[in-house]
């Protein structure tokens, strides 16, 4: 997949203006990118690029890009009006990303974390292969050098082009979190317009603290899916950042101008943990070994390891504990 | 990317691709078709379900609670189907609420803090996507399930029955070991709704069904499922005691697979599971950056190093914001 672009964009007549959709008033773009992309009439809050939130919320120079060379592949040989791959590279043009996702590593006021950014408007920001593996890496990144983890989103939802490998991405995102709870590493998922579908279903609700910035469109099903499906009109603000934080699932509204702040102050309130003795103890005990599957392994039979060829290890004693587990006796004794 | 072998370029599903797709649609979806608990009453002993999220409610859509395999005591959980129109608009027709998945996910708990085996089925159109849905955290009670499920210490074995249907069948679907019955179909979102948006017409959701390659055989070819278990006759609607059997014969013989297994195994298996599902390439090079044009000042200033320019450009500069927000490109 060729990546082509054009060799200058003073060609390409570009709008001046933009509309601001809250208060209509016709706002002039440079003004726009100085002013953090917020309508300087009303405060409405206009998408951000990837290159804009790194401005945004990370000290200057302290950005290190990972995992920049992981491309979509079209598993499915999907095609709709258009073959899925030229969807790809029309947003590879247009963005100059290779997927919807920029992740690395950065600081804010000097405090090291491991970031990702979704960019609406490659796809829609929806969650492919790409995106779920630069997410988990991410995680994994964080676990690895115990720095927090943040998550700026703003996507639609799962990448429907890649089908059900899509929908697992909903797990690989989600199973690194488990991690980052036994290892101590906070998380904080930060929700930008708009946030739904397989998305908020997975990693963005999962955020130690969640932080939304105002008006967001934040829902599970998209308004549309809903009243067709239900048959009814939505009632009004349903699925606002504010409706949200008003039924409990997000911690806070924060307008932009606060947000790299905000984030700068829970970094230092929410420190990664010590790795003392009480926490080793947590971390093993989430992952040691238990009794009772060894038990199971007896219980459905001795025919175990002809049946599949798999050893079954023996007992070490009657209780159907193994010889090497120590932890296991920690977890007992933790119940 | 120049070594990169060229693929065939992919074109719209065929029509007889699309009637075979459609068909295996309808066969998952098919009024007769076993429900989870038909096929609990033939495969386990002693079915005990229990109620309730213990928050708010208890979600006919859902069902669960402790019962024997073999003489094992597992855990059972699944979606539930209704089978005529009263049970199904009981059963909100198979669409769970949160508290559906809230009652799974505590029954799950249970099972974990007993040592006990999870067996789940997955028959669901779709978590219910209403306003009551939302108010009360439809999203976060499947993220929720989907974290709990990847970080149980017991073994978990999935049964895909007929729809697996995106986020709310995934919420009960992390497991070890995924079994399908044959035309069950597994997918991102309803032919119906993909259709919707990438054709802008329902009517195409037999083309949807075939792009998004939803049947069992497809989701074991993408690794997503990893065993089909084959249907009588012309479907597991024409024999109920039959597929019940032939479930237990495959749920029995992949709970022996994993009963071997330690705990850390078990996890760390499972995990790498989960981290492999997916298709990408993984190429040396940076993200393709685009060119951005500095402006007069900023090219000059670089080049005689005036104060207050910055000598490397902005990542706002690098990534700018040059389009209107386009709407054309949803995900689910």
């Amino acid at each position: 997949m060729p990546i082509k672009f054009p060799f200058s964009r003073r060609g390409a007549p570009t709008d001046a203006w933009t509309k601001c959709p809250t208060c209509d008033a016709q706002v002039f773009n440079k003004q726009l990118e100085r002013n953090q992309r917020l309508c300087p009439s009303c405060g409405h809050h206009f998408r951000m690029s990837v290159g804009e939130r790194i401005d945004l919320l990370l000290d200057r120079g302290s950005f290190e890009e990972r995992d920049a060379g992981l491309e979509a592949v079209d598993r499915l040989g999907f095609h709709d009006d258009r073959p899925y791959t030229d969807r790809l590279e029309a947003s590879q043009i247009k963005t100059g990303l290779r997927d919807a996702v920029v992740s690395g590593t950065g600081a804010i006021d000097g405090q090291r974390v491991a970031i990702a950014i979704f960019d609406f408007r490659f796809m829609g920001g929806s969650m492919g292969s790409v995106v779920g593996e630069k997410l988990a890496r991410c995680f994994e990144t964080a676990l690895a050098e115990r720095i927090p983890a943040i998550v700026v989103s703003a996507s639609g939802g799962a990448r429907m082009q890649e089908g059900t490998l899509a929908l697992m991405q909903l797990a690989k995102t989600t199973a690194p979190l488990v991690r980052l709870d036994a290892a101590g590493v906070p998380f904080i998922a930060v929700l930008t317009d708009p946030t739904t579908g397989g998305v908020l279903a997975s990693f963005a609700s999962l955020g130690d603290v969640i932080v939304a910035e105002p008006k967001a469109l934040i829902g599970f099903a998209g308004a549309r899916v809903a009243s067709d499906t239900v048959g009814e009109e939505m009632p009004e603000g349903f699925q606002s950042a504010e409706f949200l934080l008003a039924h409990g699932f997000v911690d806070v509204v924060v307008p932009r101008p606060e947000l790299r702040s905000s984030l700068s102050r829970l970094l230092r309130l929410l420190p990664v943990a010590a790795i003392d003795d009480g926490h080793q103890l947590r971390h093993e005990r989430a992952w040691g070994p238990i009794g009772a599957l060894t038990g199971l392994a007896e219980r459905l039979g001795g025919a175990v390891s002809e049946t599949i060829g798999i050893d079954v290890e023996a007992p070490a004693d009657g209780n159907g504990k193994s010889a090497s587990t120590t932890a296991t006796t920690e977890r007992e004794d933790a119940r | 990317m120049s070594d990169m072998p060229m693929l065939e370029r992919a074109d719209t599903p065929s029509p007889a691709a699309s009637e075979e797709a459609w068909r295996r649609v309808q066969l998952a979806r098919h009024p007769q078709r076993p429900r989870t608990l038909d096929l609990v009453a033939v495969i386990f002993d002693g079915f005990f379900e229990l109620h309730g999220d213990r928050a708010f409610g208890d979600d006919p859509a859902v069902v669960g609670g402790p019962a024997t395999l073999d003489g094992v005591p597992v855990m059972v959980i699944g979606h539930q189907k209704g089978t005529d129109t009263e049970s199904n608009i009981l059963r909100n027709f198979g669409s769970p609420h949160p508290e559906g998945f809230r009652k799974a996910q505590r029954i799950m708990r249970l099972a974990d803090k007993l040592g006990m085996p999870i067996v789940t089925f997955l028959d669901t159109a779709g978590a219910f996507p209403g306003p009551a849905a939302e108010e009360r955290g439809q999203a976060e009670a499947i993220a929720s399930s989907i974290k709990l499920m990847t970080g149980l210490q017991v073994p978990i074995v999935v049964v895909v029955l007929g729809e697996g249907g995106s986020g709310g069948a995934l919420a009960l679907g992390v497991g070890d070991i995924v079994l399908a019955l044959e035309n069950a179909v597994y997918s991102v979102i309803s032919p119906e709704g993909c259709a919707s948006i990438l054709w802008r017409s329902r009517d195409e959701a037999r083309t949807a069904a075939a792009a998004m390659r939803m049947t069992a055989n497809d989701q074991v070819d993408l690794g997503v499922v990893d065993a089909i278990v084959v249907e009588p006759g012309d479907g597991a609607h024409t024999n109920h005691a039959q597929t019940g059997r032939a479930l237990k014969a495959a749920i029995i013989s992949a709970m022996r697979r994993l009963s071997g297994r330690e705990t850390t195994e078990l996890l760390a298996t499972r995990y790498a599971r989960l981290r492999s599902m997916g298709a990408y390439l993984e190429t040396g090079a940076g993200s393709p950056r685009r060119p951005a044009v500095p402006s007069l000042r900023r090219r000059i200033g670089r080049i005689l190093h005036l104060p207050g320019v910055p000598r490397r450009p902005r990542w706002s500069e690098i990534w700018p914001s040059n389009d209107l927000d386009d709407e054309s490109e949803r995900g689910a």
